[in-house]
């Protein structure tokens, strides 16, 4: 009944000796909103950016409304008719210039246009575009002085100027209040009705609910999910995408000890509800939950990059508030933070001095470096995680992902530590890394506290004596990592307690 | 092709000694081997502060005005104030100081782009540095802008600095500019490459994200970096004043290109492809040797600036197309 707008047929994507997308079978059709959903590294972006014409597939075929598609960059992509509006608003607005200017941008932009500008034809043209989107703005009002959901509009209704076939939507509710994304969403509702074909990517269970005729679920660069049947089985489509193949995993579930970080009616964002929670000492704790759940704001809160709203924390008895990195590092606390690229990785350096830059102190007397004493730390750390590598001074931008991740772990297991914090240390990395760096951390796990941030339920299960769900900046599950009832977790993490409470209260 | 890149420029500064040598009378020798190091004295000092300030991804665009208002401050202190040598080294000195102070607090707390920053700090000493004396040079004899005439003079201590030349092996052979140049170059070297504080400052260029979350305190060592441009910069301006003799109000247009020039070409050295010590002053050299031996070969003056150009043009080339690092760098 539906016409099909874009057929997606075994898209391969390899980046280096990564492959990226494996073979991807999809098709999306003419007013129908699909929901891509995917955790971290699944791929999600890699084939949004195959389809805008950012990246050239190495194998496989696209076509739009039975013609071949292979878009050679952006602009021919938007020509044909695939549009995107991308995650940050202010990539799809110039600020500084009006309302119109921004609706007609493209058209402006386009060669062979006249040399001056026309202002009152740009400003009918534009208005014309406003009126049929519904958008209820001062075309000469620059676009500066829109609020952020008013921005989204015009960066939406740009997209439309084209009379796109599909409308590629990457998380655009991210910076978005609820009034705001609900008048998104009325927009949507209208562009679904006047046939455009819709990829809309979220992690936002609410979105996803208020907006998807059908669900597809990404994991390691193939499609693992895909649910179109009324109603929509939300956990099904959560469970494909963060998955939990491999819950073979043979684990001795330490004895805990004693409480390493106590926290007291912790509230991480105000509006939140406050959580307590106890982190003893030999146990691995894996906090999982999906984008935005809180996970990484926790681990700033921790490492003294933010500050809670409210709630008090102790560590080993002691009040703990850490008012920078530093004061976090010398109590014991560390923070292997997430994605090593921007983050982790000094590119200048080679292995020993990315490995002790936290800790030059111990590698120095007076503020003289103790070059023996690097040279000894990083042999360690190289032998102990086996990091390949011809020699600890090798550049790190010589290495594979999967081993310049084990350099920037072994940099904070080069020392002691209470509590260890690491945000998705699995993070692009290959499965055999991956289980060297788990092995790793669950070793040197006796006496200090643990805690291991991740999105993917393989991973939790994999490394955590305990794993903790969060939804909402706040704690809604704490389960002991053996036969664990991975429905419920799932429930947990798609937040299926606080939406039903939520339905409720609307009716 | 590594090797190339790794000694490529190197091979070309001693393959031009060689030609200079055989072919310039009088180049070989110790004589031109001190007057080309005293001619990259200063220079080379400043360039060693630019190279501090680009090791933590900033750049410092006022150093040369940082420099002038040394020399002209060290001036009045003497010839208006008549205070002695002591003096206006150390207040010249505090004044780099403060200026690397303000400088880094522009770009670290009030978030102004290091360019920006500097350079609106460069057109404000500029300015500065002509406002006691009416835009005059400063000697001794001049009328101030009261009415007074100044009695004050250049102390001999002070003059020294910039005139007295050391024995070695040759009585009367090296400048204390040229000693100067050394120790600092041999001081600024250790800081940056034995001690942690030169290992986190090149953490921050590098990641600055990362130097954070590793613990580093990037904004200290930012405004640190500065500070020690600016002190480097006064150092180079007492060293002109010294040698000049007068506050000369027209002196050390140069000093920003020439040291920014230094420290660039010094990029291309040993294929560091990032601002290094040894780079820097073997790109100071470098100038100096060509600009001499040009000279010798009665090459006139108008020629130097363009000379200076294509050596840069040539050796960021070395640094950002042929090297490997080079290219994956910003």
């Amino acid at each position: 009944m539906q016409k099909t707008a874009v057929e997606i047929n075994d898209i391969t994507k390899v980046f280096g000796e990564n492959k990226v997308l494996r073979g991807i079978d999809l098709s999306l059709n003419a007013g129908e909103v699909t929901v891509l959903m995917g955790a971290n590294g699944a791929g999600k972006s890699t084939l949004v950016k195959v389809l805008c014409g950012v990246h050239k597939a190495n194998g496989g075929t696209i076509s739009l409304y039975g013609t071949p598609f292979t878009p050679a960059t952006p602009a021919e992509a938007i020509r044909a008719g695939i549009v995107t509006v991308h995650q940050s608003i202010n990539d799809g607005v110039i600020p500084d210039l009006d309302v119109a200017s921004n609706l007609m941008l493209d058209s402006l932009a386009k060669p062979g246009g006249g040399f001056f500008l026309n202002k009152r034809k740009t400003r009918d043209a534009a208005r014309k575009i406003a009126a049929t989107m519904a958008l209820k703005v001062d075309v000469t009002q620059p676009v500066s002085e829109l609020g952020l959901a008013d921005r989204q509009m015009v960066a939406i209704a740009r997209a439309m100027a084209h009379k796109p076939k599909l409308l590629i939507l990457d998380e655009p509710t991210s910076s978005l209040s609820a009034v705001e994304a609900a008048r998104l969403f009325d927009l949507l509702d209208r562009l679904r009705d006047s046939g455009v074909a819709i990829l809309y990517i979220s992690h936002r269970m609410s979105d996803i609910r208020r907006i998807a005729d059908r669900i597809v679920s990404m994991r390691d660069g193939k499609i693992s999910g895909l649910f179109d049947q009324k109603p929509l089985d939300y956990e099904a489509a959560v469970d494909a995408m963060l998955g939990h193949s491999m819950s073979d995993v043979d684990l001795d579930i330490a004895a805990p000890g004693a409480p390493v970080l106590e926290l007291k009616n912790l509230q991480i964002r105000e509006g939140s509800r406050p959580f307590s929670l106890d982190l003893r000492a030999n146990e691995v704790v894996a906090i999982t939950g999906l984008v935005g759940s809180g996970k990484t704001e926790l681990a700033d809160i921790l490492f003294g990059l933010a500050k809670p709203v409210s709630g008090e924390m102790t560590l080993r008895g002691a009040p703990y508030r850490p008012a920078s990195q530093r004061q976090a590092i010398e109590s014991g606390v560390f923070l292997c933070p997430k994605d090593r690229a921007s983050n982790a990785v000094v590119q200048a350096f080679d292995i020993t001095k990315n490995i002790t830059i936290p800790f030059l102190d111990r590698h120095s007397s007076g503020t003289f470096l103790n070059k023996r004493s690097e040279q000894r730390t990083a042999e360690r750390i190289v032998n102990d995680l086996g990091i390949v590598c011809q020699h600890e001074s090798d550049e790190i931008g010589s290495l594979s992902g999967g081993n310049q991740q084990k350099v920037m772990v072994g940099r904070w297991l080069a020392e002691e530590s209470s509590l260890l914090v690491l945000d998705e240390p699995f993070q692009g990395v290959d499965i055999k890394a991956r289980r060297d760096i788990g092995q790793k951390i669950r070793e040197t796990s006796k006496g200090r506290a643990t805690v291991v941030m991740v999105a993917e339920m393989d991973e939790a299960v994999e490394i955590a004596d305990r794993i903790l769900v969060m939804n909402e900046q706040t704690v809604v599950g704490d389960h002991i990592n053996k036969d664990i009832d991975m429905k419920q977790v799932l429930a947990e993490v798609a937040g299926q307690q606080s939406e039903t409470m939520g339905n409720e209260h609307a009716s | 092709m590594d090797l190339a890149i790794k000694y490529g420029f190197l091979a070309l500064l001693i393959g031009m000694i060689i030609f200079f040598s055989v072919f310039a009378d009088g180049f070989a020798g110790p004589y031109s081997a001190v007057f080309i190091f005293q001619s990259v004295a200063i220079t080379g000092i400043l360039a060693l502060g630019v190279t501090v300030t680009l090791v933590v991804d900033g750049f410092d665009l006022s150093i040369g005005s940082t420099a002038t208002t040394a020399l002209m401050l060290s001036s009045y202190v003497m010839v208006v104030w008549e205070m002695n040598a002591f003096w206006a080294v150390t207040l010249a000195l505090a004044m780099g100081a403060l200026v690397g102070l303000v400088n880094g607090l522009l770009i670290v707390k009030m978030k102004v782009p290091d360019l920006l920053a500097t350079l609106g700090m460069m057109f404000l000493l500029v300015g500065l540095q002509r406002i006691p004396t009416e835009g005059r040079s400063i000697s001794t004899g001049m009328t101030l802008p009261d009415g007074r005439v100044t009695t004050g003079t250049f102390s001999k201590t002070f003059l020294a600095l910039g005139r007295h030349r050391l024995d070695f092996f040759i009585d009367n052979l090296i400048p204390v500019s040229v000693i100067v140049l050394l120790v600092v170059a041999v001081l600024v070297w250790i800081f940056m490459e034995m001690t942690r504080h030169g290992r986190l400052m090149y953490a921050i260029g590098s990641n600055e994200r990362a130097a954070s979350l590793a613990g580093t305190n990037v904004n200290k060592y930012k405004i640190i970096a500065y500070m020690i441009s600016g002190v480097l910069a006064s150092i180079g301006g007492i060293l002109l004043a010294a040698r000049l003799g007068r506050g000369d109000i027209a002196s050390g247009n140069n000093l920003l290109l020439d040291s920014v020039a230094a420290a660039l070409i010094g990029f291309a050295v040993l294929g560091a492809a990032k601002p290094n010590v040894f780079g820097t002053i073997i790109g100071a050299l470098f100038i100096g040797i060509l600009l001499q031996g040009l000279t010798m070969m009665n090459a006139p003056y108008y020629t130097q600036d363009f000379v200076k150009g294509a050596v840069l043009v040539v050796a960021l080339v070395f640094t950002f197309a042929l090297s490997r690092r080079g290219g994956t760098a910003h």
